[in-house]
């Protein structure tokens, strides 16, 4: 008389797909919030993995092991003293920075934004005053031409590096190599040309730049338009790849600290920027968008959940002559719980597969509307059929034992 | 009491009662019943609404336990099984007709009729197989593929004859399986039983019309919760 267990599972299954078959409509209605639910799920994960994975892009791009110095303005007394009162940062602290142990490279970088001319073509662009080893920290490559000489960077011998944008608006077509422009009224020769780089995440053309040596930049370009004129600019560092960054840059503070006479307990007046930690930062709004769709996606399942409830309870109502029938004919109470439980699987696993479908489909679609990366991974998928089937047995337990504990008596006299 | 020489009754109660409790009146719905059922009868179980009959049956049918008393199936003490071996008991040994046929709407009758084949671990070929003979048995081999819409109330009630007959019980429990149907159509269903019976099979009639208690060997008549006659002591005596 024992049944085996795989043979109640299979005749529950042939009975629970001719129960669904035998109402498209109800099932459909069943299965929508999980659809949406899923749907969801799957949009929000796949934005916050692709917005990840774009992080862990650009840190790779970038390079973890990086650091940049800033001065900073003064304070005193909690009260910033303005931008004009920033203390410029001094040949003495970057040949120290240079001296410190897990340094591996330091540039100066003094900025300014110039016009450039070359023939009847003119650019209005920024350049940028840097040392001889800054296109190895920042770790670009030339396109075309040769860097800086050590002689050339030391002496601000008048020649230029330049990105593809400011070839393009000033030579067009034309190799730019050998070139000759002017910047604000210097004259210089192109020696060298970077790669392409596109635009960063925020908008900025990284390739809109000219490059000179430091030296010529502080000394005849910016000289008065700031003052950062005769200084360094800012710090560009690269840090050893096997050594710590944060150890580094504390080494570094500490060092600044000493040769800027700031006295313990006072603020610094200059910053270092851990590019990691600055880029997280721009993402930050990126992953709270991830955080908030994945909250809504929760909610819209554990709605989806109610309603597979709902219409299960209703279900099991319309049908209750229908369990009493089963159940004189031989149906025990598991039979039921089982035929229930196994049509909730069911309506998960369909209304799960759907929502996946679904969801893919809205990934691709918001991506290319909104313009941001989007990653779906196999393990996204799965994990959303698998939790879609998770819910719906979650919540059709409650209806599902709801029939199986009908009286059979009762039920075949329902009406 | 029990003669070894004869084979156990199918049913045999003894000082069978069933007590409900609503609020804080307990009804006595079945008081003191002392019957048995023999296997190849056919009997009618008769009385107004309220009477027991329908209490009675539930017994019979091990869709309900007694309050107190005895209830054996063939010789076996069943009051005290519990639900899955009452569940197995109806599935293997009582077929049930229902007044309102209890088809599943949309499901064709060679599906209807394989249900309690479902719950005996029978595999699907097997299923149709012994659906197909038993729609055979009634008559409506040619009518597997119809849903009970496309079927008269008759063959209604012979598909759910089919059904009660597909696992070769060893009771047919017919709970006014003629009140819905008209009274041409009520004798031809009332012949088929009758046919059944003489074929072997006990069946048991729950009824409030005599035309159709004629029809029956024996009469079983309740009032009240009790059993108040039975024809076959009646023509004893």
């Amino acid at each position: 008389m024992k049944k085996s267990l795989t043979s109640t599972l299979t005749g529950s299954f042939s009975i629970a797909i001719q129960s669904l078959k035998s109402s498209p409509v109800r099932s459909a209605l069943t299965m929508l919030g999980i659809i949406i639910g899923i749907a969801a799920a799957i949009v929000s994960v796949s934005i916050a993995q692709g917005g990840g994975q774009q992080l862990q892009q650009q840190i790779e791009n970038f390079g973890t092991h990086k650091l940049y110095v800033w001065p900073n303005s003064n304070r005193r007394g909690g009260r910033s003293q303005g931008m004009g009162t920033a203390r410029p940062l001094t040949e003495r602290e970057l040949e120290a920075i240079a001296e410190i142990d897990g340094v591996e490279a330091v540039s100066g970088r003094v900025q300014s934004g110039v016009t450039v001319v070359s023939g009847e073509n003119n650019w209005a662009t920024q350049v940028q005053g840097v040392d001889q080893n800054f296109r190895f920290i920042e770790n670009i490559e030339l396109a075309e031409g040769r860097d800086f000489s050590v002689r050339e960077s030391e002496s601000g011998a008048k020649v230029a590096i330049i990105g593809q944008t400011v070839a393009n608006e000033l030579f067009g077509t034309d190799n730019p190599i050998g070139q000759r422009l002017r910047v604000s009224r210097t004259p210089a020769e192109v020696i060298g040309l970077l790669e392409e780089r596109g635009a960063t995440n925020w908008g900025q053309d990284q390739d809109d730049v000219i490059w000179m040596p430091r030296t010529l930049v502080a000394s005849r370009i910016s000289r008065g338009a700031s003052n950062l004129a005769n200084s360094v600019g800012s710090l560009a560092i690269k840090i050893w790849d096997d050594q710590d960054v944060l150890v580094a840059q504390a080494e570094i503070e500490y060092q600044l600290r000493l040769l800027r006479d700031i006295q313990p307990g006072a603020e610094d007046d200059f910053r270092v920027f851990n590019f990691a930690e600055f880029i997280r930062a721009r993402n930050e709004t990126e992953l709270l968008l991830g955080f908030l769709l994945a909250a809504f996606s929760a909610t819209s399942l554990v709605v989806g959940g109610i309603g597979i409830m709902n219409i299960m309870l209703v279900s099991v109502t319309e049908r209750t002559r229908e369990i009493g029938l089963r159940r004189a004919v031989g149906a025990r109470k598991s039979d039921v719980l089982i035929q229930f439980l196994v049509e909730a699987i069911m309506l998960g696993l369909l209304g799960g597969i759907i929502g996946m479908l679904l969801g893919v489909g809205a990934t691709y679609f918001a991506a290319q509307l909104g313009d941001f990366p989007v990653m779906i991974s196999p393990w996204t998928l799965v994990g959303a059929v698998v939790i879609a089937i998770f819910i719906a047995l979650f919540f059709g337990y409650y209806p599902a034992r709801r029939a199986a504990k009908l009286d059979p008596i009762e039920a075949l006299r329902f009406e | 009491m029990s003669n070894l020489t004869n084979a156990s009754p199918l049913i045999e109660c003894s000082g069978l009662g069933r007590d409900y409790i609503m609020g804080n009146n307990t009804i006595h719905a079945l008081c003191e019943v002392d019957t048995q059922i023999h296997h190849g009868e056919l009997v009618a179980i008769m009385g107004p609404s309220g009477s027991g009959k329908s209490t009675f049956m539930n017994m019979v049918g091990v869709l309900d336990t007694p309050t107190y008393g005895s209830l054996k199936f063939e010789g076996e003490e069943i009051s005290t099984l519990n639900d899955d071996a009452h569940a197995a008991l109806r599935n293997a040994s009582i077929g049930f007709v229902f007044q309102q046929f209890m088809l599943m709407a949309r499901t064709s009758a060679v599906d209807n009729v394989r249900l309690p084949l479902m719950y005996a671990g029978v595999d699907r070929k097997q299923q149709n197989e012994l659906a197909m003979q038993a729609l055979d048995r009634v008559g409506l081999a040619d009518r597997s593929d119809h849903t009970p819409a496309q079927l008269s109330g008759g063959q209604q009630q012979r598909v759910a004859i089919a059904r009660a007959l597909v696992n070769h019980p060893r009771m047919l429990l017919a709970d006014e399986p003629t009140g819905a149907l008209d009274s041409v159509t009520s004798e031809e269903i009332m012949a088929l039983f009758k046919h059944l019976n003489d074929e072997g099979m006990t069946v048991v009639l729950v009824t409030h019309e005599e035309d159709i208690a004629a029809h029956a060997k024996r009469v079983l008549r309740f009032r009240d919760g009790y059993l108040v006659s039975d024809s076959s002591q009646a023509q004893a005596a």
